[in-house]
């Protein structure tokens, strides 16, 4: 069966990357006895997949990983026994058993949240007064650096909301294997609109859910159970 | 979660912040408010070699089951860290409570190799303790020493408190307990050291003078002090399944050098081959029982989720319950994905059986060490494998399916010749004709062969412990001669040849053979910039060629000069229980290419049985 956990990433684990997260779950899925599903061959390895990877120092309250499993006693014994063998920083959140034909959760991936915040003690009051005047406009348009070339691109179609609150600002962006819109690239383009160039490390990320079509949770692709 | 030592700047700006946040699976978190001793533990390299390392494993779960003591780690920070926290005044810190390391009552620094002793001045000097034991005051941590280093300790005298002289289980205890009771009464710092010096295995520097004569040599070593004793009997634990030994290792949360779990079957070797100091110092045999065995490798990966686990010792295919013990591994874990590990064997029948067990030939590559290139300088220094052994053992392998062979020599060896040399060349040869000899349908296309050689460093209580180095250039001439040979070899298609500069050597014979005027020469070193000496990129001989002449450190003395069997050795002080009148002994078979039978053939009277346990009194209750 298959299914699919939702996690916490916050506090001191943000400095860990996703492969060290994957080894971190092999780990955790062995030691609380699940009995998951290997695959065939000559290293056989433990049936489990991300949705998209996190950048070192991106607090997350949405991480999904899916497992597929020969048993399961009950969703809230996984719940119970996977917590058990998270550490400060890492909670389990939610179990969700997918149906059978399920696509894994970094192929369904279409959007995803985040709350920013720019750090006050690197840039001290921030003005965040023209966002809205920012994501207004048309077109927004950013320069890709890749290896070879420089490309500018309109990110606009990729925003699909965004707006500030209190300090905090809001948005909800393309993310997946097709379209990937990541939040600092959004800031970047803020920060140049109202003239600012920024230091590095001066916005802090957090991502709070990812979604499929149609800003359906990933976590509300099947029976969620606790 | 209480705060990081480094502020997020610094961790998103350096090489792998997962090596300092602490915060893994079994760590031991207790409130230090609670606990009358804090107890720093250093491996003092990166995080993914400290953290591979066993002994520090024992201790730290050892010392943390005492509720009054709370026992936190330390690793080197990597030179780019290393040169933030200098920048920007942050002092090193324990990964568990992210405290620093001044706050402490002690630092305990394990020290596995002589080139990582800059990086114990590195990690003394980020936490803001003297770097000099006669400068630091009462604030200080008391900072003790442990490892196979501190066998000859001298060196490093200026720079510890103390030395802990053997195996960690024993006596650190009685120490701890000897620190509570002087700090109960108020006692000084001073007060204490005396106190811990007449703890079995302690030895303290301060209280020790040493006097040479106009040669260079030692004349003499006296006591300062009348309370402390004349020799430091070195630690071992003689009850093997009653003893520490972690049931929740720490679980790594990037990937360390040694990701798996680990089962120490044995200590100690029963070989006795004479440049091998892990084989003296550690006698005598002391092997664990199936049943601790069988237990706690369940309990292991029940505890740290690893889908592996390795059997390691100094001699693994030695253990006598090997094969029951990997048939049960299989039986019990390998069900669930979890692979078993074995360091190199001996190559015989029996240990390609269980190889070909545990691992997939195809994949594997087979390694041994004959470590010289002639039957008679392999009987020098007692390998104990013949000609005979090494090519019938490689021929069974390749039947059995491997292709690749990896093989370890040394050279500089006392009383190498010409002939020596190029007999690594013919060995490799030997073993490829072997190869090709076997019918093509039974073997596979290609064989491949690595040969690498390292330089031989004498090392204090071994046979060879008063032999001869040689001039840096003629390690040089000599790697060039395996080279030759093999590249004029038949088959030089199937063998490549590994070798690496003689610079690193040099300083390891100087530091293993140092006394304490070596001392000067590492802290100079270390102030010219010298730290991470064991990593290539890091490694500046010339810094430590100036850092030598400075300070008047004649390398040539330590190295290519040779001690007399007559003069008073800088380590002479420490009783491993193995006696200078067997190494003796040893020393002269040796120059008569004779072999001595291993402790279980035959014992030779090495002295270890003085300890009361272990192979020595096996079959003799």
């Amino acid at each position: 069966m298959k299914i699919r956990v939702k996690f916490s990433k916050t506090g001191r684990m943000v400095y860990l990357g996703h492969l060290d997260i994957m080894r971190y779950f092999q780990k955790a899925i062995r030691r609380a006895g699940v009995d998951i599903a290997y695959s065939q061959g000559y290293n056989p390895h433990q049936k489990m997949s991300f949705s998209a990877p996190l950048s070192l120092g991106i607090e997350s309250l949405a991480e999904y990983m899916d497992i597929t499993l020969n048993s399961l006693p009950s969703a809230a014994w996984l719940k119970d026994i996977l917590q058990k063998q998270m550490v400060p920083g890492m909670d389990i959140l939610s179990i969700t058993l997918l149906p059978d034909d399920a696509e894994s959760a970094m192929t369904v991936l279409a959007a995803a949240d985040y709350e920013v915040i720019v750090r006050n003690d690197v840039i001290e009051n921030m003005d965040l007064s023209r966002m809205d005047a920012f994501y207004s406009q048309e077109e927004i348009h950013i320069v890709r650096k890749t290896k070879k070339s420089e490309t500018e691109i309109d990110i606009k179609p990729l925003i699909y909301s965004l707006h500030e609150d209190d300090g905090v600002i809001f948005m909800r962006l393309a993310s997946g294997s097709v379209q990937n819109l990541k939040p600092d690239l959004v800031m970047k383009a803020y920060f140049s609109y109202i003239g600012l160039d920024i230091p590095e490390h001066c916005i802090r990320i957090k991502r709070v859910e990812q979604f499929g079509e149609n800003f359906v949770s990933l976590e509300d692709m099947g029976l969620q159970m606790d | 979660m209480k705060k990081l030592a480094l502020p997020e700047d610094i961790l998103l700006r350096v090489e792998k912040p997962g090596r300092y946040i602490g915060n893994e699976f079994n760590t031991v978190l207790k409130n230090p408010e609670e606990v009358e001793i804090r107890f720093a533990m250093c491996f003092p390299d990166i995080y993914e070699i400290g953290m591979s390392h066993l002994g520090i494993q024992i201790l730290y779960d050892m010392f943390n089951q005492r509720e009054d003591v709370y026992c936190e780690r330390v690793y080197s920070p990597w030179t780019d860290l290393d040169r933030l926290m200098r920048q920007n005044n942050i002092p090193l810190f324990a990964l568990e409570s992210q405290d620093p390391i001044k706050d402490f009552d002690f630092l305990g620094i394990t020290i596995q190799y002589e080139m990582c002793y800059t990086n114990i001045l590195q990690v003394l000097e980020l936490s803001g303790i003297p770097l000099l034991s006669s400068e630091r005051n009462e604030d200080d941590p008391i900072v003790i020493g442990g490892g196979p280093c501190t066998y000859n300790p001298e060196p490093l005298a200026d720079f510890f408190d103390l030395f802990y002289i053997g195996e960690g289980e024993t006596s650190y205890f009685e120490l701890l307990d000897a620190y509570k009771e002087n700090k109960a009464v108020n006692g000084t710092r001073k007060d204490f050291l005396e106190k811990a010096a007449n703890i079995p295995g302690i030895y303290a520097p301060l209280f020790y003078d040493v006097e040479y004569n106009p040669d260079g040599t030692i004349r003499s070593r006296s006591k300062n002090n009348p309370a402390v004793p004349e020799t430091i009997i070195k630690q071992v634990v003689l009850e093997m399944d009653d003893t520490y030994y972690p049931e929740k290792p720490i679980v790594p949360h990037i990937k360390v050098t040694q990701d798996r779990a680990v089962l120490e079957v044995q200590r100690g070797c029963i070989r006795g081959c004479r440049f091998c100091q892990a084989g003296m110092v550690y006698r005598p045999v002391r092997e664990r029982s199936l049943e601790f065995l069988r237990e706690r490798a369940k309990t292991l990966i029940e505890n740290t989720g690893h889908d592996e686990i390795s059997l390691i010792s100094l001699s693994t295919s030695d253990y006598p319950y090997l094969g029951e013990l990997v048939n049960f591994l299989i039986e019990e874990l390998g069900s669930n994905g979890v692979n078993i590990s074995l360091p190199s064997l001996r190559i015989d029948s029996f240990s390609l059986d269980v190889m070909s067990k545990v691992q997939d030939v195809k994949k594997t590559s087979l390694t041994f060490a004959p470590e010289a290139g002639t039957q008679r300088l392999r009987d020098v220094i007692n390998k104990g494998l013949t000609e005979e052994d090494i090519l019938n053992g490689s021929a069974l392998a390749f039947e059995g399916g491997w292709d690749r062979v990896k093989l370890y020599f040394m050279l500089g060896l006392p009383t190498e010749t010409e002939e020596d040399i190029k007999g690594i060349a013919d060995i490799c040869n030997a073993i490829a004709n072997k190869f090709y000899g076997i019918p093509k349908e039974q073997r596979s296309n290609r064989l491949q062969i690595t040969a690498s050689t390292s330089f031989f460093v004498p090392k204090p209580f071994t046979p060879f412990q008063w032999s001869k180095m040689l001039p840096l250039k003629e390690y040089m001439d000599r790697a060039r001669t395996v080279n030759h040979a093999i590249k004029g070899s038949h088959n030089k298609k199937s063998i490549k040849y590994n070798w690496h500069d003689a610079d690193v050597t040099i300083l390891e014979g100087l530091f293993a053979r140092g006394d304490r005027r070596v001392g000067k020469a590492i802290l100079a070193a270390y102030k010219k910039g010298c730290i991470f000496d064991a990593w290539t990129e890091n490694f500046s001989f010339r810094k430590w060629m100036e850092a030598c002449e400075e300070t008047g450190v004649d390398i040539d003395f330590y190295t290519v000069r040779g001690m007399e069997t007559t003069e008073i050795l800088p380590w002479d002080f420490i009783n491993t229980g193995v006696t200078k009148n067997f190494l003796l002994r040893e020393y002269n078979n040796a120059m008569n290419a004779m072999v001595t039978p291993n402790c279980r053939e035959k014992c030779e009277g090495c002295g270890a049985a003085a300890f009361g346990g272990g192979v020595c009194h096996e079959n003799k209750s």
